[in-house]
């Protein structure tokens, strides 16, 4: 039996979980109202249509807002403490993630820092985390 | 509409022991303070016809306790489930659906693990689970309080005033048998807790506790014929939001339209002012939630809630009496807190509350559920109205 807190795809969001093996932050759009919305769902959040898609988002993001957890689940490949954050897409929606590769201290996690999406090995399953944009230059 | 005072809760009990009740299991819990709800309220079970528990099996429950109802409900929206619950056995009493509903709640969140009960968060292939719960391992401590820091920023709320919450509500328990936590505490021990989550520290998190709770509601043409004195429910409102256990699906973070939208229903249907409020109780589960409560109920703008815990007026000798059992943070907190929360408005309106707030007329509950998923707002009185 998984780790109950390994993320199960239904059909519905699968596409979001191939994106994330493939390194890529793929999300849903509206087709007639245009909105870019997170989590997967076959309806629109905001027009109510079902005319939607996924598409291959930028994975440009700002840091909202965050915690430190002191002792976070060991399925992570990184031990020790970690951050819990909300972060919002340039696309538009907010969503909970984490921010990777940087020292996890107040310090460093700066509020609305510029972050891009990266992926990160949790219990065997890829998932989507964040990374601050300077620690790649 | 449904008229002010139009129903009463004419029975309301805590389990016999809270806190830490070793060897009795979350139906344990329930059933007890079901009696003790009945006994209150000088009713059997041949007097109940409508019936809702939440967390366990509704007819495995009615069934337990004799009961054989007519109307049930069972809506589950995490911790404020229960107010959800009045809020519609008020409307099914009104529409004549059934005459007394019996509302029952048990959660033995500390000794044996909700042994017995349900749950409502983090289903496989969920939305939680998926793309929520696995960044916090599902630690309410780092996520429901997400919204902290942006808030503090945001507003100039420093760990200091964000502290002064803790010690108002511990000044609160003090004088509290039933409360977990009675000894007097400073700002400073809190900020000297053990951190959890940064900002959030253990003195800013709730207990974890055992305790059940039940109340019996009724018509007003019936509510005289009990032994304690109605509490009218004056009005009522819900609303859901988030979905998740953080903010990611509130749409404003920080001024979460939810809140203001159960506010407002809860305002308009029992026809009060915020003056009229004299007690308040603002679900803490953590220390930040009576800030966005304050705030999004409107009794101070946004930005202000902090600084308005801070200085005072929520406090023993203030202005605004709120959580004065000592809430979440020092009374009990099961991992369900809303039926406890609902508890502390009645005793207040009958007078026999620890902390007995003088002459009060007008109180207002508000809980939330599944972290920023849900609210509910109530608004109780003495008088019909």
């Amino acid at each position: 039996m998984p780790h109950p807190l390994i993320p199960v795809p239904t059909p519905e969001t699968q596409p979001f979980w191939d994106g994330c093996n493939e390194g890529v932050l793929r999300i849903n759009r509206c087709v007639a109202c245009g909105d870019a919305y997170f989590p997967p769902s076959p309806i629109c959040p905001q027009c109510s249509s079902s005319d939607v898609e996924f598409f291959d988002a930028t994975g440009d993001a700002t840091l909202y807002s965050y915690t430190i957890q002191q002792k976070p689940l060991d399925l992570w490949d990184t031990q020790g403490p970690r951050s819990v954050a909300l972060v919002k897409l340039a696309e538009g929606p907010m969503l909970t993630s984490s921010i990777v590769n940087c020292e996890q201290t107040p310090e460093t996690l700066l509020l609305d820092m510029a972050l891009r999406a990266t992926f990160v090995n949790f219990g065997g399953t890829t998932v989507l985390c964040f990374e601050p944009v300077e620690e790649q230059q | 509409m449904i008229p002010p005072g139009a129903t009463a809760i004419v029975g309301a009990a805590e389990s016999t022991e809270i806190g830490t009740v070793p060897n009795v299991s979350s139906v344990g819990l329930a059933i007890d303070a079901a009696a003790n709800a009945m006994r209150d309220a000088g009713v059997t079970a041949a007097d109940i016809d409508g019936f809702t528990c939440g967390y366990f099996p509704v007819a495995d429950m009615s069934r337990q306790l004799g009961i054989f109802p007519s109307w049930a409900d069972n809506t589950v929206v995490g911790g404020c489930s229960w107010m959800f619950q009045l809020r519609n056995a008020v409307a099914a009493i009104h529409s004549g659906y059934c005459t007394t509903v019996l509302i029952v709640y048990g959660e033995s969140g500390k000794s044996t693990r909700r042994l017995g009960q349900s749950g409502d968060a983090g289903q496989r292939g969920g939305i939680g689970q998926q793309f929520d719960m696995l960044y916090s391992g599902g630690q309410a401590a780092a996520t429901f309080t997400l919204p902290v820091l942006r808030y503090q920023r945001e507003y100039g709320l420093s760990d200091e005033d964000l502290a002064v919450g803790a010690v108002s509500q511990r000044a609160w328990a003090v004088d509290v048998p039933r409360a977990t936590l009675r000894e007097p505490t400073s700002v400073d021990e809190v900020l000297d807790s053990p951190m959890i989550a940064w900002p959030i520290r253990r003195a800013m998190c709730c207990l974890v506790s055992d305790a059940g709770g039940a109340l019996v509601v009724t018509s007003a043409d019936r509510a005289m014929d009990h032994p304690k004195p109605p509490v009218y429910v004056l009005g009522t409102g819900g609303a859901l939001e988030s979905g998740v256990m953080s903010a990611a699906g509130v749409r404003e973070p920080l001024r979460p339209e939810f809140i203001r939208t159960s506010g407002d229903a809860a305002f308009a249907s029992s026809g009060i002012t915020h003056s009229d409020v004299d007690h308040l109780m603002i679900y803490d589960a953590f220390i930040h939630n009576p800030i966005f409560g304050l705030e999004g109920l409107g009794f101070v703008e946004y930005g202000e809630g902090g600084h308005f815990i801070a200085e005072g007026h929520t406090a023993p000798g203030g202005d605004l009496p709120m959580n004065t059992s000592g809430g979440g943070l020092s009374y009990a907190h099961t991992g369900a807190y809303g039926m406890l929360c609902m508890l502390e408005s009645v005793r207040q309106v009958r007078g026999e509350a620890a902390n007995q707030v003088s002459d009060v007329d007008v109180a207002l509950c508000h809980g939330w559920g599944g972290y920023w998923s849900a609210c509910a707002t109530l608004v109780f009185g003495a008088h019909a109205q």
